[in-house]
């Protein structure tokens, strides 16, 4: 219809032509990827470094417990339980006699926490110790035998590659992870940010009584559905941005890539295309941007850019009708917006939690379930689909996930369209949930 | 040009508009009257095809009323007045006309014609945060009547304008009629709808009480009151003939009783020599009758299940 197109268009062209549009959308990359280098440099920043008090009377540890810069062991016997703390060491061992055939419980007391990872650490460097110490008392080894032994067996590496019938496809499990995880936060970002606006559109609507002069030309829902398909569009806009944005700074960054090191790259580019798998030539440098570019080459990006749009679009109009919905029953108060999005909230804010699993443990019935359930789907499934489709996420799941959604917003959209089609005019009621699931279902 | 049968629509806790039935002529001015919560904005938005009336019919030009086709030919500005307010004016103005159906040429030129015939011209790029009340109201009306209407709605039209503005919208709204536009308007205020309606309907609670042209329903309502001015006044009055309500140095408001004509009166004063300088008859003003008709109910509707 005509009318619809000349909403959507005013909901479009309105949004993009302010100036929060364009902000927002060269600001909200910077801002992630100020987050993320924030939390990894602090990561490592915060990572402190700790001395270790050793109390081992026997001395079984002493020539065997391997320190390094991240985790010191002093094993002076100044150092006792009572004055590790002054000592300038964060927490003190405490080593029994250990007899063989049975578990002997060890100690360690801290006035300041190390961390999980860190008591990880030392756990396994004591275990690894054990070890070291009676394979030097049982055999006649010598030590500098087994050094050599151990720095001798570093020659294997582990590939992953994802099973494809007729071919095999070289696979990254942690770039799967990265983007699986971005993908996923990205759709739930975008899904909060443009469900606002909708709901905020129509509370602007309603407030400012606009609505009764416009829907004297139109009827509800068009004007609601132009509404959510104008701010969508504005969101592709914005999506469709970000990954313009993206393919200039990756040119920009190869820019910066000194040109010996790319001809490098070219040459093993080449030799594995020809089926040779050895890449001993080749500079350190070289050999991990050539990886970083193979595991990007090897994402199915139109595979994943595609199912993105599709999963934006479809669970953007499942839960932004819903905002529409409540956006046209409040009032000017809004604190009651705030009581009715809780429910609404919550599933996205759930399907965010579940969608960390699930990158994770990307086969799980968890993650299985969810990525089929509309209610979570658009967040779940783009966590799975970097991992591969079909091997991770086989194409029954990926239609029937679909078929799902796409069913699921025709409810919803439906299901707002009642509610907001007698919202939208009452004022001075206090709206509640059981008024609405009257307007839906009995009116 | 519309004809109005049997409208009837029921809330849950009310019955907002029951069993209603007017016509309005093609460039007549028709007035809807009734107090607060009479149920007037109900029966307004169901001529404006925003709700579907329960039962009954809406005739426009003879053919069925269809919301979606017919709303190109009703401008309705309703009470609570509402614009985009981050929107600019001469932008939002256009947009309001193309919803209405004007093609995107059609809709600029009506635009700047009507802000030149309002002296608007400088308000094109301001947004309606900007506006004074008064001007948006203007914008208001303008934005209303954009597309050329047949059927005019306007509920409270002068409220919150200054004379001098709302002199302005009020020979508009009979420019409108006399190109043979027909206004339906809403008001409170009886004093311009005396000024302005050629026929009236006041409704309350609901149901329609009174139904006529403005000199129709005063006739009605008259209640033989007249207006004498004469001296020297004859020593007394018969008390049979009529009744002194009042009395100022020369002239006597009277009300004349049942069975005797106006005729009698003065045949009686001339009998008894005294010399007549007016004789008028007293018609009860619309606020009059508005309150003799309105009063005793109480003054907030009650709710009620609305059984039928």
């Amino acid at each position: 219809m005509n009318k619809i197109g000349l909403i959507i268009r005013r909901e479009y062209f309105t949004r993009i032509r302010n100036k929060t549009f364009l902000l927002s959308t060269f600001l909200l990359p910077v801002m992630i990827v100020l987050l993320i280098a924030g939390t990894v440099y602090l990561g490592i920043k915060g990572k402190t470094n700790h001395r270790v008090a050793v109390s081992d009377e026997n001395g079984y540890f002493r020539d065997y417990l391997k320190s390094d810069s991240s985790l010191f062991f002093d094993f002076s016997p100044a150092i006792d339980t009572l004055n590790y703390a002054e000592k300038n060491c964060s927490a003190v061992l405490i080593i029994p006699v250990l007899k063989e055939g049975e578990k002997t419980i060890y100690r360690l007391k801290y006035k300041k926490q190390l961390g999980l990872a860190n008591i990880d650490d030392l756990e396994k460097r004591v275990n690894a110790a054990i070890t070291d110490h009676l394979i030097f008392t049982k055999t006649n080894i010598s030590r500098s035998h087994l050094d050599s032994i151990r720095a001798a067996s570093d020659i294997a590496e582990l590939k992953t590659f994802s099973d494809e019938g007729k071919k095999s496809q070289a696979s990254s499990q942690g770039l799967s992870y990265a983007i699986g995880w971005a993908c996923g936060f990205l759709i739930y970002l975008l899904t909060f940010i443009y469900g606002a606006m909708v709901m905020r559109g129509v509370m602007e609507e309603k407030t400012s009584r606009v609505a009764e002069v416009i829907v004297s030309s139109v009827k509800p829902f068009p004007l609601m559905l132009g509404k959510i398909i104008g701010i969508g569009a504005v969101g592709l806009t914005q999506f469709l941005l970000w990954i313009g944005l993206a393919f200039v700074l990756i040119l920009v960054a190869q820019a910066f890539i000194p040109h010996e090191l790319l001809q490098e790259v070219g040459n093993m580019q080449k030799a594995n295309a020809m089926g040779n798998a050895q890449m001993t030539q080749g500079s350190e440098a070289a050999r991990q941007i050539f990886e970083v570019k193979q595991s990007f080459q090897n994402a199915n990006w139109f595979l994943i850019i595609g199912c993105f749009i599709y999963y934006f679009i479809g669970g953007y109009l499942f839960y932004a009708s819903l905002f529409a919905a409540v956006g046209s029953v409040v009032n000017e108060d809004p604190q009651e917006a705030q009581s009715l999005l809780l429910p609404i909230s919550m599933p996205i804010v759930f399907s965010f939690i579940i969608m960390s699993i699930a990158v994770q443990d990307p086969g799980g019935p968890l993650a299985i379930w969810a990525s089929l359930i509309p209610f979570s789907s658009p967040i779940v499934m783009m966590a799975r689909i970097p991992y591969g489709v079909p091997t991770t996420v086989p194409y029954w799941q990926l239609l029937l996930s679909m078929a799902c959604l796409a069913a699921g917003f025709l409810f919803t959209v439906w299901l707002a369209g009642k509610i907001y089609r007698t919202g939208i005019l009452l004022y001075g009621k206090k709206p509640n949930w059981k008024t609405m699931w009257k307007w839906a279902f009995k009116a | 040009m519309l004809e109005v049968a049997h409208l009837k629509k029921y809330f849950t806790t009310q019955k907002a508009v029951d069993d209603i039935s007017f016509n309005v002529e093609k460039g007549s001015i028709f007035g809807l009257l009734g107090p607060n919560g009479a149920g007037k904005t109900t029966l307004i938005r169901m001529i404006t095809g925003i709700f579907y009336p329960d039962e009954g019919s809406i005739l426009l030009n003879g053919k069925k009323f269809n919301a979606d086709a017919d709303s190109a030919r009703i401008g309705y500005m309703p009470e609570e007045r509402g614009l985009y307010k981050k929107m600019k004016i001469g932008e939002q103005a256009i947009y309001l006309a193309r919803l209405k159906g004007l093609s995107a040429s059609e809709a600029l030129s009506q635009v700047k014609d009507w802000f030149i015939r309002f002296e608007m011209q400088s308000w094109w790029n301001k947004k309606i945060e900007d506006l004074s009340k008064g001007m948006g109201q203007k914008l208001q009306f303008v934005t209303t009547v954009l597309h050329k209407p047949e059927l005019i709605i306007l509920d409270e039209p002068f409220s919150g304008l200054d004379p001098v503005n709302a002199n302005l919208i009020k020979d508009e709204i009979f420019r409108l009629a006399a190109n043979g536009s027909s206004i339906i308007f809403s008001t409170h205020r009886m004093e311009q709808v005396e000024e302005i309606c050629s026929q009236i309907i006041l409704i309350n609670k609901g149901k329609k009480i009174l139904d006529g042209t403005v000199a129709n329903v005063k006739q009605e309502y008259k209640e033989n009151l007249f207006r004498i001015t004469a001296t020297p006044f004859p020593a007394n009055y018969p008390n049979e003939l009529f009744e002194v309500l009042s009395k100022k140095e020369q002239s006597l408001t009277i009300r004349i009783k049942e069975g005797h004509s106006p005729n009698d009166v003065l045949r009686y004063f001339i009998d008894r020599d005294s010399n007549i300088s007016s004789f008028t008859e007293l018609l009860p003003s619309l606020n009059d009758i508005f309150i003799k008709l309105v009063e005793g109910t109480s003054l907030s509707r009650q709710f009620q299940p609305a059984k039928s």
